[in-house]
């Protein structure tokens, strides 16, 4: 049976959780959001040359 | 058979490991810490600690983090200072912000945690003055990084930093044994096997392992990042060049 009501610590347990969880949701998105940008950007600088030669 | 640095030394052959490795890394991240909630939330009150023995699964997993991480990276700018090797100096950029993040974890949870317990939120003893010390070589690594504008310099600059930082690092594992700390000596890696119940020590390797199956996926990622990065500024400067 699980049990969320952490009683006097409350103030204590709950924010060192939503701390946790805020800083792995930054780590994800960022990690994310670095990997797409950089992706994007070199495909479009593949894709330019190519696309002149082909014209 | 090809042992796994040299594969994965390969940018393309580790482009397209990392492309399947770094989700199933995130699968088993999510199920493991699904899991080890589950436990942690269902065991039962600490005896001396109460209801903030919860906070030791999220903490504990950080501060382990953030050791292993830094190792990560020692490693990576060793390879890089030594080898010149590209990949392993993009895999130490990106072992930094995330080893910084799980340092900074470790150090507010338990300082969430110290506060009832201890009385305080902060103390100098030599456990958390070393921490932070970590934390700031991360922190100062990071900095450099950023502050050169020419990269080579700059990858040499800081493995050469971090491979100082590496000297904190029994520092910090042993400031309890060495030093009369307020923080508790070694419980889980003590001498004749782990000093807790297993009601406690369970979901707390669960969440260790699921610490470290995330920092996996979100490391892969990272470097992989730094790898299109690096594909598109050769891309710039080949054209600048045209």
């Amino acid at each position: 049976m699980l049990d969320f009501d952490t009683g006097k610590y409350a103030v204590y347990v709950w924010p060192a959780y939503g701390v946790t969880l805020l800083v792995f949701v930054v780590m994800i998105a960022a990690s994310l959001n670095h990997s797409r940008r950089w992706r994007r950007r070199a495909e479009e600088l593949k894709a330019g040359p190519e696309r002149d030669a082909a014209e | 058979m090809i042992p796994a640095p040299a594969f994965l030394s390969n940018p393309e052959r580790f482009m397209a490991f990392s492309r399947w490795a770094a989700p199933l890394l995130g699968l088993i991240a999510t199920g493991l810490a699904v899991a080890g909630l589950w436990l942690g939330f269902a065991a039962p009150e600490d005896y001396q600690q109460g209801d903030t023995v919860r906070v030791m699964f999220i903490h504990v997993p950080a501060a382990w983090m953030g050791m292993f991480v830094y190792v990560c990276l020692g490693g990576a700018s060793f390879l890089a200072l030594v080898f010149r090797h590209a990949l392993a100096d993009a895999a130490a950029l990106a072992a930094a912000p995330l080893g910084a993040a799980f340092t900074a974890l470790a150090l507010i949870t338990g300082s969430l945690w110290g506060r009832p317990m201890w009385g305080t939120w902060w103390v100098w003893d030599a456990r958390l003055t070393s921490v932070l010390v970590m934390f700031l070589f991360y922190l100062a690594y990071m900095a450099l990084r950023g502050a050169l504008d020419d990269e080579a310099k700059a990858a040499r600059a800081g493995a050469i930093l971090a491979l100082v930082g590496l000297v904190n690092l029994p520092v910090v594992h042993f400031s309890v044994n060495w030093w009369n700390t307020l923080h508790q000596g070694a419980t889980v890696m003590a001498k004749g096997g782990p000093k807790m119940a297993a009601v406690f020590l369970t979901p707390l390797l669960l969440m260790g392992l699921a610490y470290m199956a995330a920092f996996g996926a979100l490391w892969l990622v990272r470097i992989r990042g730094e790898v299109w990065r690096r594909r598109a500024e050769a891309a710039l400067s080949r054209l600048a060049r045209a």
